[in-house]
C-alpha cells in the first residue's frame, strides 16, 4: 500500500471500504443486474420520448434479406467460403501482369543501369555486390512479389469489412469457437489476423476473459497473415495450378490457397479445443454481437485507405526487413570457409533434417533468415536455391537475390533445386504453421506481459508445424 | 457547474494533466483534451478522423480500435487534443477496452468527452451516454449516423434529447462530412465554460440500491468534498472496482477535486505551438493479469 496522504485520515478512508463491502453483502449478487436495469429504464424512457418512427415500414428490408442468406445456417458457411475463393481468384488471376512489369522495371532495367553507373565511379566489387546485387535487389524483388497481389488484395478485403461483412462472419463461427472453448469474438480477431497477427493479437483486448483472450492470443498465428499470402499464392499456382488443365489452373490455384486457410480456422479450433480442456481450462464466455447495419461501401476512400494504411505500409516493413536480409544472405554466400560459403555449410547441415520433413535444407534456413518478416521467404529461398544447386546462367552470381521472367524461370530453379509436388505442398503447409514473426512475438510479449505464454505462442506452432509436415513426409512417400 | 457567471474557474482547462501524462498522453501544447467515447460501430473512427485530418483506418465492424488513437485539432484559436478511447457498450465491465475507457474518463479528466451515439440504436447507446454523464458533466453528444435514422424513417428529436440528457446533442452524418462544424463549436463552447451542462443523472434505481447508493455517496463526499462525480465513486465501490479501491486508500481520488477558482487565469499558452496533425498509437494498456 502506498503512503496515506497526512491530512486526510486513513480511518475514514477504510470505513468508506468496509461499508462498501457490507453494503455489497446487503443488496446481494443482484446488484450489477439491479443497476444495469436501471440504466436501461432511463434509456427506454428517453428514447420513447425523443423517437418517433414516421411513415410505414420501408418497402423491402435490404438488410434483412442479405443477412437471410449471409447468416443462415445453411447458405452462410458456403457463401463465406465462395466469397473468400473469388477474393483469392481475383488476386492471383489480376497480380500476374503488374508483377512482372515491376520485376522487368525494377530489375531487368534499372540494375544494370545502377551496375554500370556503380562500375564507372569506381565502386569495388565487394561494395555494389552487397549494395546492388544484395540490397538493392532484395528491396526490388519484394516490391514486384507484394505490391500487386497486395494492391487487388486488400481493397477487396477492405471494402468487405465496409460493407459490414465481417461481424457476420463472426455471426457464422460464433457457434463453433464456443463449441472449441473459446470465445465467439476470436473470429473477428482471426479476421484482424489476415492482415496481420501483430494486429489481430492486439485486437484480442475485446475479449473480456483472460483465459479466452491467451487462446485467442495463442491461435491467432493460423490465420495466415499478409507477409505469407504471397507465399502461398505463389507457390500454388506454380505447382498446384500446375496440375490443373490450364483453363482451371488459376481456379485450382485459388482453391488450394483456400484449403491451406480452412487448414488455418480448423487448427485454431482444434487448438483452441486443446487448450480450453488443457492449461486453460473454462466455459466459454457468452456476449452478444451486434450485426450493424450493411452500408454502401465508399470505393475511393476504401482504395485510399487500403492502399496507404495497409498496403504501402507493410510493403514498407517488408523493405526494410529485406534489405538487411539481403545483405546478410549476401555476406553468407560470399564468406567462404574451406571451399564452401557460410551459406552452403550451413544449407548442408540442415538439409537431411529438412528432407526427412518433406522440405529441405534451404527452406530451413530461409525460415531462419526470415524470421523478422515473413514477407523475405520466397525471394530467400530462390536465391539460396541457386546458390546450392549451382545453377548457371540465373541471378547475377552468389547471393543475389533476383527476378525471373516468367513463371516458368521459377519451375526452373525449383526443379534444379530438386523441388517436388511434396516440397511445395508442405512449404504451403510450413507458411501456415510455423512461428509467428519477431514483430508478433514481442506484441505478444507486450500484451500478456508473460514470457511463459510468450514462448508458448511461438513454440507451439514450430513444434506442430514439424510434427505435420514429418507425418504428410512419411505417408505421401510410403502412397507414393 | 451550475452557476451561470463565468467565473476563471470555468474557463480554465479542467484536465488533470499529471494523470494524463501518467495515462500515456503527451500533453505538450495543447489547452484542452478532448475523449471520444462510444458504442462499437458508430462511426466513432470516422468522427476522429473528421475533426482531425487524420486518415485513422476505418471499418464497420464492432471493435475495431482497441487502442487509444490520439489526434490534434485547433478550434477559435484553441489548441485540442483529441483522444480516441475504445468503442464499448457500457464502462461497468472487466474487459480491458472498458477498463481503458472508463479510467481515463475518470482519471484524465478530459475537459470535454464526446460520445458518438447511433442514431438508428438510439437506446441500446443511450446506456453508455448515461453512464458516462455520472463521471463527468463535461460532455457532447454526437448523433451520428442521422442520414441512415431518416433512411428509416426515424425522426429524432435532438433539440428534447439535449434536454433531457443537460449536454448539447449534434446531429452528424460523419461519413459525408455533415454536422461536424456544428460539433465542434459545441465541443468548444463546453470546454470553455460557455454551455454550461447539467448532466441527466440515473434516476431508476430500485430501492435497495438507491439506499445503498445514497449511503455510500455521503460517506465519499465527506471524505472527498467537492468531489464532483461521488454517486459514480460509490457505484463502483459497490461493484468492487479495485482501482477505485486503491485510489481511495492512496489519496489519489483528491487530485481529482476541481481546484479552487485561481487568483489569475493559470492558463499557460506556449508560444509558436505548432499544430501538426498526428496520430500515435498507444501501446499496450497494461498486461494481462495472468498466471506469470
Amino acid at each position: 500500500m502506498k503512503e496515506i496522504p497526512m491530512n486526510k485520515s486513513p480511518v475514514s478512508s477504510e470505513a468508506i471500504l468496509s461499508k462498501a463491502n457490507s453494503l455489497r453483502w446487503e443488496i446481494g449478487e443482484n446488484y450489477h443486474d439491479s443497476l444495469i436495469d436501471a440504466i436501461y429504464q432511463d434509456a427506454a424512457r428517453i428514447a420513447e420520448r425523443v423517437v418517433t418512427k414516421t411513415g410505414e415500414k420501408p418497402r423491402f428490408d435490404w438488410d434483412r434479406a442479405l443477412d437471410k442468406i449471409l447468416t443462415s445456417r445453411i447458405t452462410g458457411l458456403p457463401v463465406m467460403l465462395l466469397l473468400l475463393t473469388a477474393v483469392f481468384w481475383i488476386t492471383i488471376a489480376g497480380a500476374n501482369v503488374p508483377s512482372a512489369m515491376i520485376a522487368s522495371l525494377l530489375i531487368d532495367t534499372l540494375q544494370p543501369v545502377l551496375k554500370n553507373f556503380a562500375a564507372q565511379i569506381g565502386t569495388p566489387w565487394w561494395l555494389s555486390g552487397f549494395l546492388l546485387d544484395g540490397v538493392y535487389l532484395a528491396g526490388a524483388w519484394v516490391i514486384s512479389v507484394m505490391l500487386p497481389p497486395m494492391a487487388i488484395f486488400f481493397p477487396l478485403f477492405t471494402l468487405l469489412e465496409d460493407f459490414g461483412y465481417l461481424p457476420r462472419v463472426a455471426f457464422n463461427m460464433d457457434n463453433l469457437f464456443r463449441k472449441a472453448g473459446a470465445h465467439g469474438k476470436q473470429a473477428l480477431t482471426m479476421s484482424m489476423g489476415y492482415g496481420c497477427n501483430a494486429a489481430g493479437i492486439v485486437a484480442t483486448r475485446i475479449i473480456d476473459s483472460p483465459r479466452e483472450r491467451l487462446i485467442a492470443i495463442i491461435t491467432n498465428n493460423f490465420a495466415l497473415c499478409n507477409g505469407r499470402w504471397p507465399t502461398q499464392i505463389l507457390i500454388a499456382s506454380l505447382f498446384i495450378g500446375a496440375l490443373a488443365p490450364a483453363g482451371l489452373a488459376g481456379l485450382v490455384s485459388a482453391g488450394s490457397v483456400l484449403a491451406v486457410t480452412l487448414l488455418g480456422i480448423f487448427l485454431t479450433f482444434v487448438t483452441s479445443w486443446a487448450l480450453s480442456r488443457t492449461v486453460l481450462k473454462g466455459e466459454a464466455s457468452t456476449f452478444s454481437l451486434e450485426l450493424p447495419p450493411y452500408r454502401p461501401p465508399r470505393v475511393l476512400q476504401t482504395l485510399y485507405t487500403s492502399l496507404i494504411d495497409r498496403t504501402i505500409y507493410v510493403l514498407w516493413r517488408a523493405v526494410v526487413f529485406a534489405v538487411p536480409a539481403g545483405a546478410a544472405i549476401w555476406l553468407l554466400s560470399n564468406i567462404n570457409v574451406a571451399d564452401l560459403s557460410l551459406a552452403e555449410h550451413i544449407m548442408n547441415f540442415l538439409n537431411p533434417f529438412g528432407l526427412l520433413l518433406g522440405l529441405n535444407g534451404v527452406i530451413l534456413l530461409a525460415y531462419i533468415i526470415a524470421i523478422p518478416a515473413n514477407e523475405i521467404i520466397i525471394p530467400t529461398v530462390l536465391m539460396l536455391t541457386v546458390l546450392s544447386a549451382k545453377l548457371a546462367g540465373f541471378g547475377g552470381g552468389a547471393g543475389v537475390m533476383f527476378e525471373l521472367d516468367d513463371a516458368n524461370a521459377y519451375m526452373n530453379v525449383f526443379t534444379a533445386g530438386g523441388w517436388t509436388l511434396l516440397t511445395a505442398v508442405n512449404l504451403m503447409l510450413f507458411s501456415l504453421i510455423h512461428n509467428p514473426c519477431s514483430t508478433t512475438i514481442y506484441t505478444i510479449y507486450k500484451e500478456t506481459g508473460s514470457a511463459k505464454w510468450t514462448a508458448v505462442s511461438a513454440l507451439l506452432p514450430i513444434v506442430m508445424g514439424l510434427v505435420i509436415c514429418f507425418f504428410v513426409a512419411q505417408v505421401w512417400r510410403l502412397v507414393g | 457547474m451550475t452557476t451561470s457567471t463565468k467565473s476563471a474557474c470555468e474557463t480554465c482547462p479542467v484536465h488533470h494533466t499529471g494523470n494524463l501524462i501518467k495515462l500515456g498522453v503527451n500533453m505538450e501544447s495543447w489547452d484542452y483534451v478532448v475523449a471520444l467515447a462510444g458504442n462499437p460501430n458508430t462511426g466513432k473512427s470516422t468522427v476522429f478522423n473528421s475533426l482531425t485530418g487524420l486518415r485513422q483506418h476505418t471499418g464497420n465492424w464492432p471493435g475495431k480500435t482497441v487502442t487509444r488513437a490520439e489526434g490534434g485539432f485547433s478550434y477559435a484559436d484553441k489548441r485540442y487534443k483529441l483522444v480516441d478511447l475504445p468503442g464499448t457498450y457500457s464502462l461497468l465491465s472487466t474487459s480491458t477496452d472498458e477498463e481503458v475507457a472508463r479510467n481515463f474518463i475518470l482519471f484524465g479528466q478530459p475537459d470535454v468527452t464526446v460520445i458518438v451515439v447511433d442514431a438508428t440504436r438510439l437506446e441500446r447507446n443511450l446506456n453508455l451516454v448515461l453512464q458516462v454523464l455520472e463521471i463527468t458533466p463535461r460532455a457532447v453528444v454526437c448523433l451520428n449516423l442521422i442520414d441512415e435514422a431518416r433512411r428509416h424513417q426515424l425522426e429524432i428529436d435532438d433539440r428534447l434529447l439535449a434536454k433531457e440528457l443537460g449536454v448539447p446533442v449534434v446531429p452528424t452524418a460523419a461519413r459525408q462530412g455533415q454536422g461536424i462544424q456544428e460539433l465542434l463549436k459545441n465541443i468548444n463552447a463546453v470546454a470553455t465554460g460557455e454551455y454550461v451542462c447539467k448532466p441527466h443523472r440515473i434516476k431508476s434505481e430500485s430501492k435497495a440500491l438507491k439506499h445503498a447508493l445514497n449511503k455510500l455517496t455521503g460517506m465519499v463526499e465527506n471524505q472527498f468534498p467537492g468531489l464532483t462525480n461521488a454517486r459514480w465513486v460509490a457505484l463502483r465501490l459497490l461493484e468492487g472496482d479495485q482501482r477505485l479501491v486503491d485510489a481511495i486508500n492512496t489519496g489519489e481520488l483528491e487530485d481529482l477535486i476541481p481546484a479552487a477558482p485561481p487568483e489569475s487565469s493559470k492558463l499557460d499558452i506556449p508560444q509558436n505551438g505548432k499544430l501538426a496533425p498526428h496520430a500515435d498509437r498507444e501501446p499496450a494498456t497494461k498486461p494481462l493479469p495472468i498466471l506469470q
